[in-house]
């Protein structure tokens, strides 16, 4: 056992962090590292930058254009990132319809999608969930049927994020009603332009927009566009949530903001004494320090795991309840540091170009906000209630 | 000993539930929060003519004080409805302060007019950096002019925007973090020299952090003896936290229904979520955290103006940690249990969990109680 990184490791960090101090501008980071909105054209844009350096895909195999790089070089990646704020790159393409083309689609589907995802020409996003069909994703209702060339899709899909500026989406969607639930589903993709499409807002709230009902009526969908084969498709949609939680730990981000954290603690005032030397205070923080500490090593543990076996196991289901339990202690944690002024809550305050009149310290504008907000994250993503179930049932064994 | 209320008492907390299930539903208030103001006079009113406005004011003044279940049980029922009126800051801080250090000539310019609703009269007490300390006051009033010449930035003053009339703390001797030297001045919030803004807090109620720019003020502007308002502003804000600890009450109830209801009517797996034991036994520890609030909030309600200081202290510091967490508890799973649509503002739960959120982090958050708790017991 040997919990360093090789020395080929380390120097391909400082590798990727010299690239970061190079590429990532002052203004492109500060979104991040203060904790605002990022603008989806930065993310995109962000997405191209390393296109151009041959690191588009960083979880890519190097025959569709990836990096190639193991588990543990991805781990690196994307920590190096998200110290630096980085905007996060888009998962919906390159962690989770990315990999399902790879794998099950055919050749003219791997040319013609793959590049596109890679370049950020093409922003993709997930049509799994409706308003029926949660935690229950089996029984959902969305129906495709077939009329020669194309399908003819008819249903509503809730939950979608960032639908508003996808060019695509990656549906799961029934195509045989008669058989066992899981068993009539298919994997189809669709172009967000076709005529019968419309998306509706989803108001969070925090008051933001980031998820939508999309509404398929009499959507006419190329046969062609299905991934893999008819009725399969729950096989795919298996593969794809082991590969969606994979990196849900999120240690890299956690751990930049407990650097914000910490950065705040310092500057709040208990008493006329920095908070960070309250001992109610520092207690509390050190739990989240010290349980972010054994998490990522299990986060490494899993990935060296995954480096041998290639597929992630029902471990990654751990991996997502700590990581979340952690980035919400993260963010109930930065609002109880800022006192009475968490509570202001302006919207317009969150944008990077606000420059109205600021209300207390600027690190604490978005602290409300981002706590409400993630409480999403024990609920996406199969809940963490689900996610339980899993450990209980796949781990376990009861 | 018993828990019972009086015939009245029962009364006039049925009168206050019917009052606002009718008039202050979920869509009616949504539309109250998105009005320029963000707080309705009209409702005000009503709550005047139900007499609940007065309820810390003395008879003499068109008052019925002292109204400890009373004021419980009205809180409770705001709580529920998710009232965002400033009945906390006017009708029980603002009330209590004016009662407790306003000279007869001020008291009578002032109780009547606010328990008829005509004014609204808010504590500005709050300053950047001092987290929830009263006693730490940089905002100075030094003798000029006819009377005093105010100076200082308030933080996060609470309905200051709905505000006639502001309560401002103010040093006027000492070092600023001495409990001596503090007095308070009633400062109309229209003075030349006072400037608001104004923002929205996160639970949707409205707050403004008040700036002071050499306020000149006449003499009568100061409440009670110079010098010497910390023990009524300590004592009006465990009221506070009396009054806060039942509204909390009113919203972990209302909370935990909406989340037993809509359990018993999702399905997933062919099933209600709510036979999920899982999710029964959250929802029982939820329950739990509710009573154990509960009876907290009675033991505040009782003690709330006691006049042995350190006890009423260490009890209303208890009560306000384990309703605090009771807060955060309950609020969060609520969320949990719903789902996606827990995180969306479509259904009243995401609104009692913010409301939850503000409540826990007003008056001293639970850390704040916790140290309380623990320095009175020394
Ligand atoms: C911000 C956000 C973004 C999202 N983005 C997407 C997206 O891009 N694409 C997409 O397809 N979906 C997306 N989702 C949907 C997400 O996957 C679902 O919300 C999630 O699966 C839960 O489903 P539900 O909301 O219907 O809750 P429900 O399934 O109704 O669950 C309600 C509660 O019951 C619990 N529960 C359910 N079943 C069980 C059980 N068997 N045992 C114990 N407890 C149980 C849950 O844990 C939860 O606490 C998003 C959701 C959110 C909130």
């Amino acid at each position: 056992m040997d919990l360093n990184f090789t020395p080929g490791e380390q120097a391909f960090r400082e590798e990727v962090r010299a690239f970061l101090e190079r590429h990532l501008t002052p203004p492109m980071r500060r979104a991040v590292l203060e904790g605002l909105h990022v603008p989806p054209e930065e993310t995109v844009a962000w997405q191209r930058l390393l296109h151009a350096h041959g690191w588009g895909g960083p979880n890519w195999p190097t025959e569709f254009g990836g990096t190639g790089w193991d588990p543990v070089r991805q781990y690196l990646f994307e920590e190096a990132c998200a110290a630096a704020g980085a905007p996060r790159l888009l998962p919906f393409g390159l962690k989770m319809v990315g990999p399902v083309i790879m794998r099950f689609g055919s050749d003219a589907q791997q040319r013609r999608f793959l590049p596109r995802i890679l370049s950020g020409e093409d922003w993709w996003c997930q049509g799994y969930s409706e308003p029926e069909a949660g935690s229950d994703l089996a029984s959902l209702r969305t129906r495709a049927d077939r009329r020669g060339d194309h399908y003819l899709v008819n249903g509503q899909k809730a939950w979608i994020t960032l639908a508003q500026h996808a060019d695509w989406i990656f549906c799961l969607v029934r195509t045989d009603q008669a058989s066992k639930p899981q068993a009539g589903i298919s994997f189809l993709l669709i172009d967000m332009k076709s005529p019968g499409v419309t998306v509706r807002p989803i108001i969070m709230l925090d008051g933001g927009h980031e998820v939508n009902e999309v509404w398929f009526e009499d959507v006419a969908v190329p046969a062609e566009n299905l991934v893999g084969e008819e009725n399969k498709g729950w096989t795919q949609a298996k593969f794809l949530l082991g590969h969606e939680r994979a990196n849900i730990a999120g240690i890299g981000s956690s751990k930049r903001e407990l650097e914000r954290l910490k950065r705040i603690a310092a500057a709040e005032l208990k008493h006329g004494r920095p908070l960070a030397e309250d001992p109610f205070f520092a207690a509390r923080l050190a739990q989240v320090e010290i349980d972010l500490m054994a998490l990522e090593i299990t986060n490494l543990r899993v990935l060296s795991a995954e480096a041998e076996r290639r597929t992630p196991g029902p471990e990654a289901s751990l991996l997502k309840i700590k990581g979340t339990e952690i980035q919400q202690a993260l963010t109930e944690l930065m609002m109880q540091a800022v006192g009475p002024y968490a509570l202001p809550f302006r919207v317009e305050a969150l944008d990077g170009a606000f420059a109205g009149e600021p209300v207390g310290p600027a690190h604490a504008a978005p602290l409300a906000a981002t706590y409400c907000n993630m409480r999403k994250a024990s609920i996406y993503g199969g809940s963490n209630e689900i996610q339980k179930n899993i450990i209980a049932q796949l781990i376990l064994g009861l | 000993m018993h828990f019972n209320l009086t015939e009245e008492q029962r009364a006039l907390a049925e009168t206050v539930q019917r009052f606002l299930a009718q008039q202050y539903g979920f869509e009616a208030r949504r539309t109250i929060l998105r009005s320029a103001e963000g707080w309705s006079r009209e409702t005000w009113g009503k709550l005047a003519e139900l007499g609940l406005l007065a309820l810390q004011i003395p008879p003499e003044h068109g008052g019925m004080a002292p109204a400890a279940i009373e004021t419980m049980v009205t809180l409770d029922a705001m709580g529920r409805a998710l009232l965002v009126e400033p009945y906390l800051s006017s009708a029980i801080l603002g009330s209590a302060l004016v009662g407790a250090l306003g000279s007869p000539a001020q008291r009578e310019a002032l109780l009547p007019a606010m328990a008829e609703g005509r004014r609204v009269v808010v504590p500005a007490a709050g300053e950047a950096g001092a987290r929830y300390d009263l006693s730490r006051v940089a905002t100075t009033a030094r003798r000029g002019g006819a009377g005093w010449v105010l100076a200082g930035r308030k933080a996060v003053v609470l309905h200051a925007p709905a505000a006639d009339l502001l309560l401002v703390s103010a040093r006027t001797a000492g070092a600023v973090d001495d409990a001596a030297g503090i007095s308070l001045f009633a400062v109309p919030a229209r003075s030349p020299g006072v400037r608001l803004v104004p923002y929205p807090l996160i639970d949707g109620q409205r707050a403004a952090d008040v700036i002071l720019a050499d306020v000149a003020l006449g003499a009568d502007a100061l409440l009670g003896a110079e010098g010497s308002a910390l023990p009524a502003l300590e004592a009006a804000w465990d009221l506070g936290v009396a009054a806060l600890c039942a509204e909390a009450v009113g919203v972990l109830q209302a909370t935990l229904d909406a989340t037993t209801e809509y359990t018993r009517t999702r399905k997933q797996f062919g099933v209600p979520i709510a036979r999920f034991q899982v999710l029964q036994h959250r929802m029982a520890d939820m329950l739990m955290h509710l009573e154990q609030a509960r009876s907290m909030s009675y033991l505040a309600a009782m003690v709330a103006t006691a006049d042995d200081l350190k006890d009423r202290r260490r009890k209303l510091s208890a009560a306000k940690v384990v309703v605090g967490q009771a807060c955060r508890f309950v609020g969060q799973q609520a969320v949990q249990l719903h789902g996606g649509m827990g995180v969306t503002e479509e259904l009243p739960v995401s609104h009692c969990f913010k409301r939850l959120l503000a409540i826990e982090a007003s008056l001293g958050d639970t850390e704040h109680h916790l140290e309380r708790f623990i320095m009175e017991g020394r």
